[in-house]
């Protein structure tokens, strides 16, 4: 039922009329909702706020939600439900307050004239208006959470692919999960960012987190260390446990040239051996 | 031979191959498969998704439990209705690839399982079924 244009400036009249009571009921209506998680005197501004938001469109003739005049209050819902998506309150929660501005519209209704039919239809109309008010707060909030996960994996990226300084001259790749090729594109910058930094001429890749090595994870690797072979590193993989050794072998995936070791630590002592480091030259010593 | 409920994933994006292999993994383990089957298992399961999202256009992937009075298994069923495979022997030749890849995805998978079943047409898309036994 849309609203007609006296209408919603009778509905801009009433909400400007009532203003103080309409938003302290509202408040009061929310905050039950909430069960104390924002505080009242927060709770108060955003409906103060929003109130005003909705006696601007219906001011501006709104008979929609879609329309211009209601471009604010659009704005302010949607400013409302990311913030709500970001703080941890569901979307139910989130459009019950928006819902709630009903009640306490019905409540000053209900002290005025009483409610005869005309003033009953007048209600209907505004709340079907409330009603796509809050389905819109629903939208906004569900799209403002996919916002969140899309950067928390982002940041997930990120934080699974640390590089490492192992030793003097070598650096390494600890991997873990699933080397996609958005993640295989994050290892092989910031190894070889890493490499120009150190001045490593040795790199370990570790792949004894990644549970299934496919032909398109060997890929990636293969690239990764063709990529730092490029820049003068010499790249070993380590962490190929027996059931990943004999899977690459079936695929028929190969590694060429490429040194491999079972453990991180036996990559440390090939590399170590290979620069004539002492530590190496007696590994057993104490043990 | 009588087979349990299939579970079927719908593969359409790169996350649906991740979820794949999670389930591939989760039934591995269910039939007690040894840790290098399961592997296997996973890396056939996740190349022959990964062929299906790339070249099949997206498609599903069925996965059952299977038990021929012996012994028990894993059953992968393939399905896209993508552009089909003109020449099989070719596709199954180690080194060809018409997408970029490496060219040993579906020769390695049928090399990772104990039964491997394609069946294409051009036009109409590819069905690849492949079984493992547990030893």
């Amino acid at each position: 039922m849309a609203l007609s244009s006296d209408r919603s400036g009778r509905f801009a009249d009433l909400l400007k009329g009532h203003e103080d009571a309409i938003v302290a009921s509202w408040t009061d209506a929310v905050a039950a909702s909430l069960r104390g998680r924002l505080s009242q005197a927060e709770l108060y501004r955003q409906a103060s706020e929003l109130q005003r938001g909705f006696q601007a469109a219906f001011d501006g003739g709104a008979q929609d939600l879609e329309d211009d005049a209601a471009a604010e209050l659009r704005a302010q819902l949607s400013e409302l439900s990311s913030t709500r998506a970001r703080q941890g309150f569901t979307a139910n929660e989130t459009a019950v307050s928006v819902f709630t501005l009903k009640d306490a519209v019905l409540r000053v209704l209900d002290e005025g004239e009483g409610a005869d039919a005309a003033v009953l239809r007048e209600y209907v109309a505004f709340s079907s208006f409330v009603d796509r008010a809050g389905l819109f707060t629903f939208d906004s909030y569900t799209r403002a959470r996919e916002e969140l996960i899309a950067d928390q994996a982002e940041q997930l990226l990120e934080l699974s692919t640390p590089v490492v300084k192992l030793w003097e001259g070598v650096v390494a790749v600890p991997l873990v999960g699933t080397l996609d090729s958005a993640r295989a594109q994050v290892v092989m910058e910031r190894l070889l960012e890493t490499l120009v930094e150190t001045g490593s001429p040795y790199a370990i890749i570790d792949i004894t987190g990644v549970p299934a090595v496919d032909t398109q994870v060997a890929q990636h690797i293969l690239k990764t260390v063709v990529a730092a072979r490029l820049m003068g590193a010499d790249c070993i993989i380590s962490g190929i446990r027996p059931q990943i050794a004999q899977t690459i072998v079936a695929l028929g995936i190969e590694f060429g040239d490429i040194a491999t070791k079972s453990s991180l630590a036996d990559a440390l002592r090939h590399v170590l051996r290979m620069t004539g480091d002492k530590v190496a030259q007696k590994p057993r010593r104490e043990g | 031979m009588t087979g349990g409920a299939a579970e079927r994933v719908a593969v359409a994006t790169d996350q649906d191959v991740v979820r794949v292999r999670q389930l591939v993994r989760t039934v591995a383990v269910a039939v007690k498969l040894s840790l290098v089957d399961q592997t296997k298992l996973v890396t056939a399961a996740s190349e022959l998704a990964r062929n299906t999202l790339v070249y099949g256009g997206g498609g599903t992937v069925e996965v059952t439990r299977v038990d021929n009075g012996r012994r028990s298994g894993i059953r992968i069923v393939f399905a896209d209705k993508g552009p089909g495979i003109p020449d099989l022997d070719l596709a199954l030749t180690d080194g060809y690839t018409t997408g970029g890849g490496l060219g040993l995805g579906l020769s390695g998978a049928r090399r990772l399982v104990d039964e491997f079943d394609i069946e294409t047409a051009v036009g109409e898309g590819t069905t690849i079924s492949v079984t493992k036994w547990c030893r």
